[in-house]
């Protein structure tokens, strides 16, 4: 009798270890595996390089996981990086932006943010005032997003040179990438509204449990608004970095396939998709440790395809420890 | 003969706090027998040990002669036990049929569900409760009697040996608790033995064989009801001597006639939809006034309509003489209105979160300070609250889930206390706490509409109400019908002003 509970208590602490350092665990796993097998592993160009990559991954997951929190999902983040990717070569290569280089780089920052955020509201609105599936919600701009990004821009692949844009990409303080150095500004930032502002506390609350949130006078709709609005934003300088980083827009390729990584990440970083959690710095391990396993499988030559279904693996094994857990 | 269930030496603790000490239970076959003690006790810890949905650390379990180590509760549902859990755990969204089937649905070819087949059952089984509804609907569409009713339905349906029932009667009526005795005499008389835990000690003495009474985690005492008086029965739970409870008296609601010339609230015939036609009553500073009325009768709709949840289809509400609107409960708590609604699970606690964080939920704006939340001053509300309403928590931070129910819904009244509200709505607020801290939580009630505010109170405890309220509003089918004026009310009175308008409609 007494030994069978001490092994159920070792066991529901094992799994609750796991479910609370798996993230951990697991880079600690693959880093170990590509110090071993991937050659030039430990070299500062490779941990540039996936800074640099990781940067716009994690930027967009923790927009994700303020949405998570709220029991929604948002699908569109891939699109309204392309967006916004498009509209900042247009505005500083257009004659306003060449005449005005100064006001035609802030115009080039700040328009396609703008446009991020319109897509926010049209998806926090949709969700909240239409009370539309978030899933069904935000495949709207899903589909159609990267659709107008691509019409602005005639399809066309749009080159071009501008050093002070291409610093949000290339930028180096201190001998790492700029971009990494910006996430985790937005990370601290972020992890205070989440643990210190009333918003945070809403935002959790209403993942918690929507209709006490509601009955407690917390502004639902506002809320939600405000998580979908934060993710796009951020989802829109991510684009903007990907193509600072390219000095490149191609409105196919921008963010293409972003919503699998950032559901990914916020989900191994301990984001429960039913809603109440929103962690923040899990949401970098996460990206972190989806970054990872892509430069693993690319450094070893393994094809973009069997990377997919790693990436899916890695899903399933997050969202079944979460279950487990519940148990 | 030989009991049926013996547990003894029980003991739990989760996470390094005792939860149950030493805790023993004994029941024989055909008995209906109680469990009493205060909240936090350990009453359902110790039924989840029985269950299989907790382990114990330590202790025997002995079911029907042999040794259990149930390890999940389709294996106590399999050895013979159902259960009705305190905090209900059925699935609103889905229908009435498929919550009471679920687990033993009826099949055809021996793997299809047999749909008509299911709801002829359930229909079967819920007529013995006398409840005719529409099986097809979810569940979640029915008021939280129903909810608990078909709970009860789909436990004595199960052909098990031991039936538990943890507070089954804490939102049913009075004629819908007689309905419950009727069928747990006759689980009695068929030789099924019933777990019966109820804050409700004058309950026990009508259908109880023995009681087992629990305190801090221990049992303390069990005895035959027949040889036991109600205050001894408190004593032993509170574990203080029977005099000085005596002269303290049990409740503590009445009190206050002043003259009310005040009128805070006023309703004039609102509407918000069919189950809510015709509402109309006023309000005084420093008065309750009660709304009586049976199941469905519109109650929980008259107060919803007040705090902004329904839009009003017609009809005006004047709060302190101005035209009043609220479109979203914010508004109405901006207006100094509370709502502690009646059900705790769905529309009360957010279980993840602590019970600071709970207690403070409807406060944040006001604790905003330099744009975040003031810390300093959260802690401090609710150390304050947790000492002044007892709440038995191991620390403010805990997850507000793991706390007893009684405890929650303590959480949740101060939750309200601490917006300083001017009008407090109170659908149910003494639902599943101990008598000791019922009479507490009167006491803050009553002290509240001392200082000049107002009180709207629901009750299925007709008691309460009776000795509570400076007036009552009688509902019935959604319209407000008559009213009644302590003094002078008796619990006769209210059950003859309700059955009056029942039998009025056909
Ligand atoms: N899952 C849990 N985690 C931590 N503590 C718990 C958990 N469940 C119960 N407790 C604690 O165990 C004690 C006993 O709780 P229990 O729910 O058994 O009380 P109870 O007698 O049923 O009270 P009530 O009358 O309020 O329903 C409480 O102090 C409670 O906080
Ligand atoms: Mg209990």
């Amino acid at each position: 009798m007494t030994t069978v509970t001490s092994e159920e208590t070792m066991r529901t602490d094992y799994t609750s270890r796991l479910k609370d350092h798996g993230g951990l665990i697991a880079l600690a796993v693959i880093l170990v595996f590509n110090i071993i097998v991937t050659p030039n592993f430990l070299q500062t160009q490779t941990l540039a390089v996936n800074i640099s990559q990781v940067a716009t991954i994690a930027i967009v997951a923790m927009g994700m996981t303020l949405v998570i929190a709220t029991g929604g999902i948002d699908l569109s983040v891939g699109a309204v990086m392309a967006l916004s990717g498009a509209l900042a070569p247009l505005v500083f290569l257009s004659d306003f932006g060449q005449a005005y280089p100064v006001l035609g780089l802030i115009a080039a920052l700040l328009f396609p943010l703008l446009a991020a955020l319109v897509c926010g509201l049209f998806n926090g609105i949709i969700v909240s005032v239409l009370k539309v599936q978030p899933i069904i919600a935000t495949l709207i701009l899903f589909i159609s997003g990267r659709g107008i990004a691509q019409v602005l821009t005639n399809g066309n692949l749009q080159t071009f040179s501008n050093p002070e844009f291409s610093y949000l990409g290339t930028g180096k303080i201190l001998g790492f990438p700029f971009q990494g150095w910006l996430a985790l500004a937005i990370a601290c930032l972020l992890f205070w509204v989440v643990n210190r502002t009333i918003f945070g506390r809403y935002l959790l609350a209403i993942g918690g449990n929507e209709r006490a949130a509601r009955l407690a006078g917390g502004p639902v709709r506002g809320v939600k608004i405000g998580a979908y609005v934060i993710c796009s934003v951020l989802s829109g300088l991510a684009g903007l970095i990907v193509v600072a980083i390219n000095s490149a827009s191609d409105a196919a390729r921008n963010g293409n396939l972003m919503e699998l990584d950032a559901i990914a990440a916020a989900v191994v970083g301990g984001a429960l998709l039913q809603g109440g959690k929103a962690p923040i710095f899990g949401a970098i391990l996460g990206a972190v440790i989806i970054q990872l396993v892509k430069y693993t499988l690319l450094a070893n030559g393994v094809e973009d395809e069997v990377a997919l279904i790693a990436k899916a693996v890695i899903i399933l094994a997050a969202v079944y420890i979460q279950q487990a857990r519940k148990e | 003969m030989a009991p049926l269930l013996t547990m003894t030496g029980i003991k739990k603790h989760f996470g390094g706090v005792p939860a149950l000490r030493d805790a023993s239970l004994e029941i024989e076959p055909g008995e209906v027998h109680a469990l009493i003690g205060q909240n936090g006790a350990g009453k359902s810890t110790l039924i989840k040990i029985l269950t299989g949905l907790y382990r114990r650390d330590e202790g025997e379990v002995e079911f029907a002669g042999a040794p259990s180590h149930l390890s999940s509760p389709r294996g106590a549902q399999n050895a013979g036990i159902a259960t009705i859990y305190q905090e209900l755990n059925l699935v609103p969204l889905r229908s009435v049929s498929e919550n009471v089937v679920m687990g033993q649905e009826p099949k055809s070819f021996g793997f299809m569900i047999n749909w008509p087949e299911a709801h002829r059952r359930t229909r079967e089984i819920l007529s013995r409760f006398g409840i005719e509804i529409d099986v097809t609907a979810p569940l979640g569409s029915y008021s939280t009697a129903i909810q608990q009713l078909v709970a009860i339905a789909r436990a004595v349906s199960m052909d098990a040996k031991l039936v538990i029932m943890d507070e089954p009667t804490s939102s049913l009526d009075s004629s819908e608790v007689e309905i419950l005795f009727g069928v747990v005499r006759e689980l009695k008389s068929s030789g099924v033995s019933v777990l019966y835990v109820s804050h409700f000690l004058d309950e026990l003495f009508q259908i109880c064989d023995r009681v087992t009474i629990m305190r801090d985690g221990k049992t303390v005492g069990c005895r035959e009801i027949v040889d036991t008086k109600k205050l001894d029965l408190i004593a032993a739970m509170l574990g203080r001597n029977t005099d000085e409870i005596e002269a303290e008296g049990l409740t503590e609601l009445a009190g206050g006639s002043a003259a009310f010339d005040e009128v805070v609230l006023d309703v004039n015939h609102v509407a918000t939809g069919p189950r809510l036609s015709e509402f109309s009553m006023s309000l005084h500073r420093g008065e309750i006034v009660g709304l009586g009325g049976l199941l469905g009768s519109g109650r929980t709709e008259a107060a919803r309509s007040i705090f902004g949840l329904d839009p009003l289809t017609s009809g005006t509400l004047r709060l302190n003489g101005r035209e009043f609107k609220p479109a979203e409960p914010s508004e109405a708590i901006r207006a100094r209105i509370a709502f502690l609604t009646e059900d705790r699970k769905a529309e009360g606690i957010v279980p993840d979160m602590s019970v600071r964080e709970n207690l403070t939920l409807a406060l944040l704006p006001s604790l905003r300070r330099n744009g975040q939340i003031d810390r300093e001053r959260e802690k401090e509300l609710v150390g304050e609250f947790i000492r002044k309403l007892g709440i038995k928590t191991s620390h403010m931070d805990q997850p507000i889930r793991e706390l007893s129910g009684g405890n929650q819904q303590k959480v949740l009244l101060a939750r309200w206390l601490a917006t300083k509200p001017d009008i407090l709505i109170l659908d149910e607020p003494t639902r599943g706490v101990d008598v000791g801290a019922k009479r507490e939580i009167q006491a803050i009630i009553r002290t509240f509409v001392d200082e000049g505010h107002a009180v709207i109170l629901i009750s299925s405890e007709f008691e309460e109400l009776v000795e509570g309220a400076n007036r009552i509003v009688v509902m019935h089918e959604g319209k407000s019908v008559s009213e009644l004026t302590n003094p002078g009310i008796t619990e006769n009175a209210l059950v003859r002003a309700l059955a009056h308008h029942e039998d009025a409609t056909p």
